[in-house]
């Protein structure tokens, strides 16, 4: 049994290593786990998974492994979607309380299997099935006097499994609010030192150190140590972007107060990068694009930021909509020029990478990677970014 | 390693119990592991997730939101087992090597030039550290590393050799130390930075989860035990609302509620009024934006009778 939970870990994504498998095994010869589910549960958690964003498919694997030791029924996705948003309850007569008898817990296990079983959709205020606001014995926000409750959180003593398939942690993962200081975390990990060479003046730290580590006064002279990598951002504003606009707001005021760049630019443009880049949001003041473009060279890292979500036409088509006829440089050419004339480039989508599937999104990536803005998002991007060559445009 | 049996018996009980009976005997263990002190609750998870670190002598790692008393816990895990307590506060500029010990030169250069001390003699300008006096200590002791993400990416790979053989060299002297007895380590993280994987690999970790309203009605009791029922049942509801706002950035903790339960008693602010409006909002709100934002909500609780 043991065996099969740590497969159904490995199933659902939380790489568990020997080295903690064996910890666990230990751990449980010594008696850890008091012959109880429950504690087996918190002792396990606490021994293989190492990460919070993790709980939750721990949760899971645990409800699936040990399933059939508290016959309690796994709650589905979908199931807990029909109980968000309960409707409020209805007043009840004291008559219609007494017609709900209690039952005892293992009759309503048994009931709650069946019903699971036939229920196909979502219920509310009724007396049968697992819903909201009702009288049945199963669900969320009702009335009954026994009875289990399905989703939503609950108080008192639960066993290990039920506790399990409540998806408690489910949302932590998205409770890793990108906020300012993790951003800025990301983007200090972008800074390369590097000593130039150039005017020799007097390194104090070494000089103290070596004088005291000879005790005899020396003196240390070498070039500075600064940072290399000069940033530079292109922002997509207004239009679809407008949900995002706090999170990018963010990332840009973590890019704007990190002050260990050697150099830093930020243009707007909307949809798409085609011969005009605009210096402000509201995209009053334009620069032309080739002077951006003149501007930087292989020191600079590009970081666009932007859904992606665009007509193809207004990507790929040479004369964007409002040029009537007239030839332009295609966006997607603009791209590939930032691309190629940086060191690096990346894009940062602030959609879900499930929401991908806009051709554009498509055609980008083969000229940008395209990273989510998220922290783990971010995180790869730069060291994306901090590795990479030129981008190899196919 | 010296460690002889009669040094082992100081141990942490329930690893003795755990050893000795290799068995299942409940009470004799919950009464002799950590449970929490009269002024910090934990929760059963948190208290087993303790004991089995400290049997398995493995790293405690513990995240959770700020405020949810993480670092409280080394202080509690000590002052219940009596031992003494050492704190190492990471900050950015820490380094895993200065936890160890440090070569005070300064001191040997100035001795080199106005002393009267043999300088040949390196040993005298070696200082340690938090972790290097954790070994050296002649008894267990907690060993407190608060806040490890705010140090250097590499800072946790860096302590993982000293930590995983409890003994360090000193490269000046060439002395190795070796912990006379392990201490019990316990590390906190906000999440600023992700920690190495193979860091992860060899902690126990716990989440220490936001207290729900029936924990945080206990935690206040801890704190102010003769608040009024009443005010505190309206306090909570409107703490929970105000934790549930999407524009929120900073949320308030545990500490914040407690600092503000405290502000409400002193001046004895009647409950309608705690019901009709939020009282020393910047008690519990420590952003500006968040205070102006606070204005613009809908508030579904306001004017709640309890």
């Amino acid at each position: 049994m043991f065996l099969s939970f740590y497969f159904q870990l490995r199933a659902h994504g939380v790489k568990v290593s020997p080295t903690e498998w064996l910890s666990l095994m230990d751990a449980v010869a010594r008696g850890f786990d008091r012959s109880s589910l429950q504690t087996f549960y918190g002792l396990s958690r606490s021994l293989l998974v190492k990460r919070e964003g993790h709980y939750d498919a721990f949760d899971r694997a645990f409800a699936a492994a040990f399933e059939g030791v508290s016959r309690t029924a796994p709650i589905t996705d979908e199931l807990l979607a029909w109980l968000d948003e309960p409707i409020p309850m209805r007043e009840l007569s004291d008559d219609e309380r007494k017609q709900m008898a209690a039952m005892d817990l293992e009759t309503l296990r048994e009931k709650l299997l069946e019903r699971l079983a036939e229920q196909k959709k979502k219920h509310d205020g009724g007396s049968h099935f697992v819903g909201t606001g009702g009288t049945s014995p199963f669900g969320t926000g009702g009335v009954n006097s026994a009875g289990i409750k399905v989703g939503d959180t609950g108080g008192g003593a639960r066993s290990a499994v039920s506790v399990a398939s409540e998806r408690r942690y489910q949302n932590l993962r998205s409770d890793r609010v990108l906020d300012t200081r993790g951003i800025g975390a990301a983007l200090r990990k972008l800074r390369k030192l590097a000593r130039e060479q150039g005017p020799e003046e007097l390194d104090v730290d070494e000089s103290i150190d070596r004088s005291a580590r000879e005790a005899e006064i020396e003196l240390v002279f070498r070039p500075p140590r600064k940072n290399r990598v000069k940033l530079l951002l292109l922002f997509d504003v207004g239009g679809s972007m407008d949900p995002y606009a706090q999170l990018c707001e963010r990332l840009f005021s973590a890019a704007h107060q990190a002050s260990h760049f050697a150099a830093k630019k930020t243009y707007f443009f909307h949809n798409c990068v085609y011969d005009k880049l605009y210096s402000d949001m509201a995209r009053d003041v334009s620069v032309p694009t080739t002077r951006v473009l003149s501007e930087i060279d292989a020191t600079w890292t590009v970081i666009f930021v932007g859904d992606a979500w665009m007509s193809p036409h207004e990507l790929m088509a040479d004369g964007n909509y409002f040029t009537f006829g007239k030839s332009y440089t295609p966006g997607i050419e603009w791209l590939r020029r930032f691309a190629q004339k940086g060191k690096a480039a990346a894009w940062l989508n602030p959609e879900n990478t499930r929401i991908w599937g806009a051709p554009t999104v498509k055609a980008i990536r083969g000229v940008v990677p395209m990273f989510e803005l998220s922290l783990d998002g971010l995180d790869r991007a730069v060291d994306h970014l901090r590795g990479a060559r030129p981008v190899v445009v196919p | 390693m010296t460690t002889t049996s009669a040094h082992r018996v100081p141990r942490w009980g329930l690893a003795q119990v755990a050893r000795r009976t290799a068995g299942r005997h409940d009470a004799a263990m919950t009464t002799t592991g950590f449970s929490g002190t009269a002024d910090y609750l934990a929760s059963a998870d948190l208290q087993d997730a303790v004991n089995v670190a400290v049997a398995l002598e493995k790293p405690l790692l513990l995240k959770g939101e700020p405020g949810t008393g993480k670092t409280r816990l080394a202080e509690a895990v000590a002052a219940q087992l009596g031992l003494p307590l050492i704190v190492w506060n990471i900050k950015s500029t820490s380094k895993a090597k200065d936890g160890l010990y440090v070569y005070d030169t300064v001191a040997r250069l100035n001795d080199a030039r106005f002393g009267d001390r043999d300088i040949r003699d390196i040993r005298q300008y070696i200082k340690f550290g938090p972790v290097g006096r954790s070994f050296v200590a002649d008894r267990r002791v907690v060993l407190l590393i608060d806040e490890i993400d705010k140090a250097d990416l590499e800072f946790p790979n860096d302590l993982l050799h000293e930590l995983d053989r409890m003994s360090f060299a000193v490269d000046e002297t060439g002395d190795v130390h070796t912990a006379k007895e392990r201490p019990i380590v316990i590390i906190t993280s906000n999440n600023e930075k992700e920690l190495p994987d193979a860091f992860l690999r060899r902690c126990v970790f716990h989440y220490i989860s936001f207290p729900d309203e029936a924990q945080m009605r206990a935690i206040v009791r801890v704190h102010h035990p003769d608040v009024d029922e009443k005010l505190l049942s309206t306090a909570l509801v409107r703490f929970y609302w105000l934790r549930k706002q999407p524009d929120v950035r900073k949320r308030p903790s545990t500490s914040e509620f407690i600092d503000w339960i405290a502000a409400l008693q002193k001046t004895g602010v009647p409950v309608e009024k705690l019901a009709a409006e939020i009282p020393f909002v910047g008690l519990l709100l420590k952003k500006e934006s968040d205070v102006q934002q606070l204005i613009t909500m809908k508030d579904t609780t306001r004017g709640l009778r309890m």
